[in-house]
């Protein structure tokens, strides 16, 4: 299958088709009797599209935010990344090629982004990007990955609608990550009514309809819903008017710096989440946010993900260990650290099931791909670019881990276009 | 009943409103003083204020983590040393960036807010490389976590009650430095003439470096009050900056009084309006009428009677 856009771009193919004729000539002066003498595919076999693909490496692209405010939140994908590429080098790389990076700074700004993007496709012409965490950067390189052609593995939980054939989506969409968590507190905690709240763009908003929606279907009541601009650190008139509402359930949705004021301000008006008087359900807070936070003012409160540090099966003890032995014993993980851990393995996979690096090839075999090693447990990549996977409610302790209370029994299917929630 | 609360319900609204009002109005006077003194007294736009009260919130939190590994019998009472090494450290850093900086820029005052957007940003990389880009938690002691209840719907969250407190105890300082002493005399001479006051025998460069120390002393003072309810992280002090300046400029830049007045009906309208509807709206309206207000009367709330 050849993207549309790509098939379009005659110049620019024929011009590939030359360099790669160039390339391997220069490889045959290089070393002779090319790649024969190895027990790994040639790489005229391996690379039909002029990749950046060599007898022994193979290079990806990393694109995340190390500097900006969105420095915070990326830094730890960046580290799961590098370590997952140390880790499958350690065993003999992809296809007998050990893997390099060329890493990009997004500097938190949505043109820079997209700018990078097209910088390590056309120049670099990486095999595959693992990157982005807003939905606003994800949309700003988006088109550049369907130009050029490219493969984007991206990590965060999101507020789905949306579908790429250019995008593996590693983390949860929208309705994977609400819909389990609202059904458990209505079942096990006997939840009646919600508060909604959120920080005002697209993911919150977004996540808030779904969960209303959902809430409503269940007989539920929502009975307050409210936004407040990033980075608002004054949260005492809404806690006031959760005390008059006196709901079952807060679901907050605050994100970033916001979260410390918030959390702060809701103990300090004397709710104590430990009660569940209301309770307090998230899907904004990892562990990366509790340590600003303060383990201390956030217990009790519970969250859904589908990953938390504190997971107890052997996968994630090694992730855990090989983490911590890299960037060191003071590190938290969250649950996109682990989902942005998953991409380079998934990549790594389908480019063996296709024994192919060409980004056509990668995407017809990713589908089906299943990961048994996945800290989270197992995953498999659905014919609509994301994964399956279980969902998790885990309860914040005051060390700042999450203990997890429920999972679902079985994996959760995808869903970006819920229908009716849309 | 009152649309859906019942006259009880709504007289605790109104109660817990206006706390909520007052707290936000102690807030923003803590972090518009200091910068009120500064642009106000001297003219100069400081674009890194919100990076001196971070620097007060890593001291505090320093302190904390020293208190609480060396001494845990101290640490119910470490915030008030917190917060005056927070005010010697943004004083200190104040003086220094006078010296090197701000005193080139008297003449030229649109450049010091070019000049002090460069310096915010080189603290704000300077605090990502000593402190990482992560924001840090900074632990409390207990009593200041608690609540105290009125009744059964209105309770005061204590650390309000305490930046209340703090808020009173710095304006009525900043009152008598400035009015009441031999020292803000000079002050407001170097403000009014330069040149005079230089005449007259002040030594307007000690008076500037102190000022320009003073007003950020105090940004530090209010980042360490603002750890007990918002976030210490490289970028944070970005979130207030905006709030700071239009409290500021709609009080009338010249005028203290004129600040703590703005701050008053900036954050009560801001109160009341959150509760009737959402916070990006209240907000909104808020900055709306703020900018209405300024096109009508645009020297601020108040100004300083000066001959034109």
């Amino acid at each position: 299958m050849t993207h549309p856009r790509f098939r379009g771009a005659g110049f620019r193919t024929s011009r590939r088709q030359l360099m790669a004729g160039i390339a391997s000539i220069s490889i045959l002066a290089a070393t002779g009797v090319p790649a024969l003498a190895q027990d790994k595919p040639a790489t005229a076999d391996v690379n039909t599209t002029n990749l950046a693909v060599t007898d022994d490496t193979v290079t990806v692209g990393i694109l995340h935010s190390i500097t900006g405010t969105m420095a915070i939140s990326e830094t730890g994908s960046v580290q799961a990344e590098k370590l997952a590429i140390d880790q499958i080098n350690a065993e003999g790389g992809v296809l007998g090629r050990k893997i390099e990076y060329i890493q990009e700074d997004g500097a938190s700004d949505w043109p820079t982004f997209a700018e990078k993007a097209k910088k390590l496709l056309v120049q670099d012409k990486v095999a595959a990007v693992f990157g982005c965490w807003t939905s606003a950067s994800r949309k700003a390189v988006l088109p550049v990955f369907e130009q050029y052609n490219g493969m984007l593995y991206y990590p965060t939980f999101y507020e789905g609608l949306e579908e790429s054939p250019n995008v593996i989506y590693t983390g949860q969409e929208a309705t994977q990550q609400i819909i389990a968590g609202i059904d458990w507190v209505a079942k096990e905690k006997g939840a009646k009514t919600f508060y909604l709240l959120g920080s005002d763009y697209i993911w919150p908003r977004t996540s808030n309809k779904i969960a209303r929606k959902h809430i409503e279907k269940l007989g539920l009541e929502v009975v307050g819903e409210e936004y407040y601009p990033l980075g608002h650190t004054q949260f005492n008139s809404v806690i006031n008017k959760i005390r008059l509402k006196k709901p079952d359930v807060i679901y907050a949705i605050v994100v970033g710096g916001s979260n410390v004021a918030f959390y702060k301000q809701l103990k300090a008006a004397g709710i104590d989440m430990t009660k569940e008087k209301p309770l307090l359900l998230t899907i904004s807070v990892t562990e990366d946010e509790i340590r600003g936070i303060g383990g201390e003012n956030i217990e009790g409160a519970y969250a859904t993900m589908k990953y938390f540090q504190s997971l107890d099966n052997e996968n994630n003890k090694d992730f855990v260990s090989a983490f911590k032995e890299k960037w060191g014993d003071d590190m938290v993980i969250g649950d996109v650290t682990q989902a942005a851990y998953l991409g380079p393995w998934l990549w790594k996979a389908a480019v063996e099931k296709a024994g192919s690096f060409d980004i056509d090839k990668v995407r017809e075999a990713s589908p089906g791909i299943e990961l048994d090693t996945a800290p989270e447990g197992y995953v498999r990549i659905h014919e609509n670019h994301h994964l399956w996977s279980k969902t998790r409610v885990g309860h914040a302790k005051p060390d700042g881990q999450y203990e997890v209370v429920y999972e679902t029994e079985d994996l959760m299917e995808p869903d970006p276009f819920p229908e009716g929630y849309q | 009943m009152i649309g859906d609360y019942t006259y009880s319900e709504f007289f605790s609204i109104l109660a817990m409103q206006g706390f909520a009002g007052l707290i936000l109005f102690s807030v923003f006077v803590l972090m518009a003083l200091g910068l009120a003194i500064i642009f106000g007294q001297m003219g100069v736009i400081n674009m890194a204020h919100g990076e001196f009260m971070i620097l007060g919130a890593y001291v505090t939190y320093l302190c904390s983590n020293f208190v609480s590994s060396y001494a845990p019998a101290l640490f119910p009472i470490y915030f008030f040393v917190a917060m005056v090494l927070a005010f010697m450290a943004s004083f200190a850093l104040g003086l220094l960036v006078e010296w090197a900086m701000i005193r080139h820029l008297y003449k030229r005052p649109l450049d010091t807010l070019l000049a002090t957007w460069g310096l915010s940003l080189v603290l704000q990389q300077l605090y990502r490389s000593v402190f990482g880009a992560r924001e840090v938690g900074v632990t409390l002691p207990d009593w200041l976590m608690g609540s105290v209840a009125l009744t059964d719907i209105v309770e005061v969250p204590i650390n309000g009650l305490f930046v209340m407190g703090l808020t009173l105890a710095i304006t009525v300082a900043v009152y008598f430095i400035m009015f009441r002493s031999g020292w803000g005399k000079r002050v407001r001479a170097v403000m009014q003439n330069r040149v005079m006051a230089g005449a007259v025998g002040i030594d307007t460069r000690k008076v500037d470096r102190m000022t320009f120390g003073l007003g950020c002393g105090i940004a530090g003072i209010a980042g360490a009050a603002f750890t007990m309810i918002g976030s210490t992280g490289p970028t944070a002090g970005q979130l207030y900056i905006v709030d700071t300046f239009l409290v500021v400029v709609f009080g009338g830049a010249a005028s203290l009084l004129g600040t703590i007045a703005s701050a008053f009906t900036i954050s009560q309208a801001q109160s009341t309006m959150e509760f009737f509807m959402s916070g990006s709206m209240a907000k909104v309206l808020t900055l709306l009428s703020v900018v209405i207000i300024l096109m009508l009367r645009p020297q601020g709330l108040f100004t300083l009677k000066i001959r034109q």
